[in-house]
């Protein structure tokens, strides 16, 4: 039986346990994602609301970093404007691989309630940066972010080491 | 004092450089703080500040709030609150310059924020401040094209690459 | 230098003078000066905000901000919506006191076309901006616990915020940005519960009030941190343009609840407290702080007071001296209220049309901000980010 499979302790009957290394890596990723918290605007208030205690990011494994280099998802939080869009693509491409985007909120997402006569309002963060999951809401409560999260994690945990070859 | 009497004393003080007395009619509230006096010579306003402030009986300490605005006529307009504090007193002045020659001395040594104010003018409205110490874009970047608040300004298409529209 | 190192020696309450930068003098070994980008990414500027640091090792000798990085064009959106409409962009101002920045517009359009609100409206409105100041004091407390490296009061900050959260969603739905305040009136009437969750959430308060000042205003550490430093002289503030609790730190007493009174709030007994210099010098960083902390404790006073003064069985319609169609007479108004940062202030223009002409916001996070590199001449690197957590600024209000 696998690691994964056991549910009651694992090690109880023997101390050696059999996985794939994929399905070990990947558990192993996906449960300590430390993010960047890129608080741009209203939704980093949600954002840290949800790293503050009642909702409570830290129990999926996920530290705010406030470095690039150092975190693993970056969640874009609030709108990006066109001055900081360029800054927003520096940090993306700092962030070291294997790396993915939460982008959180209507305003990275779409360009939000800016969209019509914004003219200095990115109209969507994935014109910059390639984005994995969209959170919609404006902002979107604590709950919806760590749902976002489990996304992103459940993306983790199908991506194989192999490469396809099609 | 009212600001009646205020616009009395100013316009003993200067002459034919103060304009009319606009008395904003419909609520109480609105004649005692937005009824304003137009500075008809607008190279004078730094002298008329000046004396709003130094004058022992006027004594307007305070600048509330230091606007542009697009007159839909081919002028623009840069409207003066103050308000002095203890004498519980409030007076509005407005200075209008055409379109294609919009420059105004610079209250900055009169009031410090209106540094700030005064950069803000430049950026949204293309409202030139002589003798401002730094005259220079503050919110838009400095490369960006076109003063966005005045009335017929059309949005960018493409902006270091990025589009700009919905 | 040695006089700045002089000064880190000495032990409290002893007031010391700070060192301008022109008098510093220059150490034998030769030094460049150095700049310094902090952020606009950055875990303790609150919010994208780009501060270039001029320094000579540690000292900072000049700090530029530069703003802009979310400017979201309101005053351009103001222009191409209606009057209702305008209010959720309001909102997105200053993300942290929306019903403040609601009320100011709200009053401002309302003064312009002389409605008369019921009586239940104003209690509603003045009880939730109360709660509301109370909930952005509570981030800006904790926050500014951060910036100095404390972590638990934001934790217990934000768990009491939650409560104040959730009597705003039992009302109108939404955690942060409301659409409350309509003109004229309010979007939806209170909930049944929510009387009774605001007593519940000021007993609780008072004691997180009492906990967050022993835990936090009242350390060592901290104090050490925030006292002498970031000095705002009052002359300069009232120059300046500061408002809120930076010019109240300053030991300036000017509220726009008692100096100039909108809404209800003549009918409310509270004190406007101000900074005393008690742990350093007046108009230091800890003193900002201290008139947070007191702030705090007055709203839940004021509170206290509508709750006893509510008028209970009031069963009017909260829209219903919403006007059908809102058309303000040509003119402008100049209209401003008190909110958790300082003096906000509207500037409308109407042209006699269902859309505004011109809508200039005066934002008071704006005009502070201004005022940082006055106050942060001659100190430490380290001291420049708690000199910025006292100022208290929101992104959103200050690029608009």
């Amino acid at each position: 039986m696998g690691l994964l499979e056991k549910q009651d302790n694992p090690f109880e009957s023997s101390n050696i346990v059999i996985t794939g290394a994929d399905t070990l890596l990947n558990w192993a990723r996906l449960s300590s994602m430390w993010m960047m918290g890129f608080g741009l605007a209203c939704c980093a208030i949600e954002m840290m609301a949800a790293s503050a205690s009642h909702y409570d990011i830290g129990r999926f494994g996920v530290i705010p970093r406030p470095s690039p280099r150092q975190s693993d998802v970056i969640i874009i939080s609030g709108t990006v404007t066109l001055k900081m869009a360029t800054r927003t693509k520096i940090l993306y491409e700092q962030m070291p691989d294997p790396k993915y985007v939460i982008s959180m909120g209507s305003c990275s997402n779409c360009g939000g309630p800016y969209w019509e006569h914004g003219y200095h309002v990115l109209k969507g963060v994935d014109r910059v940066i390639p984005v994995d999951v969209y959170v919609p809401g404006c902002p979107p409560r604590p709950e919806a972010l760590l749902e976002g999260l489990i996304k992103v994690q459940e993306k983790v945990r199908k991506q194989s080491l192999a490469k396809t070859v099609v | 004092m009212t600001n009646t009497e205020i616009y009395d004393k100013l316009k003993s003080a200067f002459g034919e450089k103060i304009g009319e007395w606009h008395e904003q009619t419909g609520t109480e509230y609105m004649k005692r703080m937005s009824s304003y006096a137009d500075v008809a010579d607008s190279g004078y306003i730094r002298d008329v500040c000046l004396y709003l402030r130094d004058e022992p009986e006027l004594g307007f300490d305070s600048l509330l709030l230091l606007s542009s605005l697009d007159n839909g006529d081919k002028t623009l307009s840069v409207t003066y609150h103050l308000e002095s504090r203890e004498k519980k007193q409030f007076i509005a002045l407005k200075v209008t310059v055409p379109e294609n020659n919009a420059v105004v001395p610079s209250v900055t040594d009169v009031w410090s924020h209106a540094n700030w104010h005064e950069r803000e003018a430049w950026d949204m409205m293309g409202i030139k401040f002589l003798g401002h110490p730094d005259m220079r874009r503050i919110l838009l970047d400095e490369d960006w094209i076109g003063h966005p608040l005045r009335k017929e300004y059309k949005h960018p298409d493409f902006y270091r690459g990025m589009k700009v529209p919905y | 230098m040695a006089e700045v190192l002089d000064r880190k020696m000495q032990t409290l309450p002893v007031p010391v003078k700070v060192v301008p930068a022109e008098k510093i003098e220059p150490n034998r070994l030769r030094t460049e000066e150095m700049v310094l980008n902090v952020g606009p990414q950055h875990p303790s500027t609150h919010g994208v905000l780009r501060l270039e640091a001029v320094l000579d090792g540690e000292l900072v000798i000049d700090v530029v901000p530069f703003l802009g990085y979310l400017h979201r064009c309101f005053e351009k959106h103001s222009e191409a919506m209606t009057y209702p409409q305008v209010i959720p962009y309001v909102d997105r101002m200053d993300y942290l006191a929306p019903m403040n920045g609601e009320l100011g517009y709200a009053l401002a359009v309302e003064r312009m076309m002389n409605i008369e609100l019921p009586e239940k409206v104003e209690y509603i409105r003045v009880l939730f901006n109360e709660l509301q100041r109370i909930a952005s004091h509570l981030v800006a407390v904790g926050t500014f616990g951060m910036d100095a490296g404390a972590f638990t009061p934001f934790l217990y900050c934000f768990r009491d915020r939650e409560d104040v959260l959730e009597i705003f969603e039992k009302t109108c739905g939404a955690r942060l940005l409301y659409n409350y305040i309509w003109v004229g009136g309010l979007s939806h009437d209170l909930h049944p519960d929510v009387l009774g969750m605001c007593r519940a959430f000021v007993k609780k308060s008072r004691a997180t009030h009492k906990e967050v000042n022993e835990l936090l205003t009242f350390n060592k550490i901290f104090v050490e941190r925030a006292a002498n430093i970031g000095v705002l002289p009052a002359d300069v503030a009232i120059n300046g343009g500061a408002s809120g609790p930076m010019l109240r730190g300053s030991g300036v007493k000017w509220d726009l609840r008692r100096n100039d009174p909108y809404s209800i709030y003549d009918r409310f007994e509270f004190d406007i407290p101000v900074g005393t210099g008690m742990m350093g010098t007046l108009g230091d960083c800890f003193d900002r702080h201290w008139v947070r902390m007191c702030e705090w404790e007055q709203s839940l006073n004021i509170i206290e007071q509508i709750l006893e003064k509510f008028p209970q069985n009031d069963k009017t319609d909260v829209q219903k001296a919403v006007p059908k169609r809102i058309k303000p007479a040509a003119g402008e108004i100049y209209s401003r209220v008190e909110t958790a940062r300082g003096e906000l202030g509207y500037y409308i223009v109407s042209k006699d049309d269902i859309k505004p002409w011109r809508v200039k916001v005066r934002s008071p996070a704006f005009v502070n901000l201004s005022l940082l590199p006055i106050i942060s001449r001659g100190y430490l690197m380290a001291d420049l980010i708690v000199i910025l957590g006292s100022v208290d600024i929101v992104l959103g209000e200050v690029d608009r």
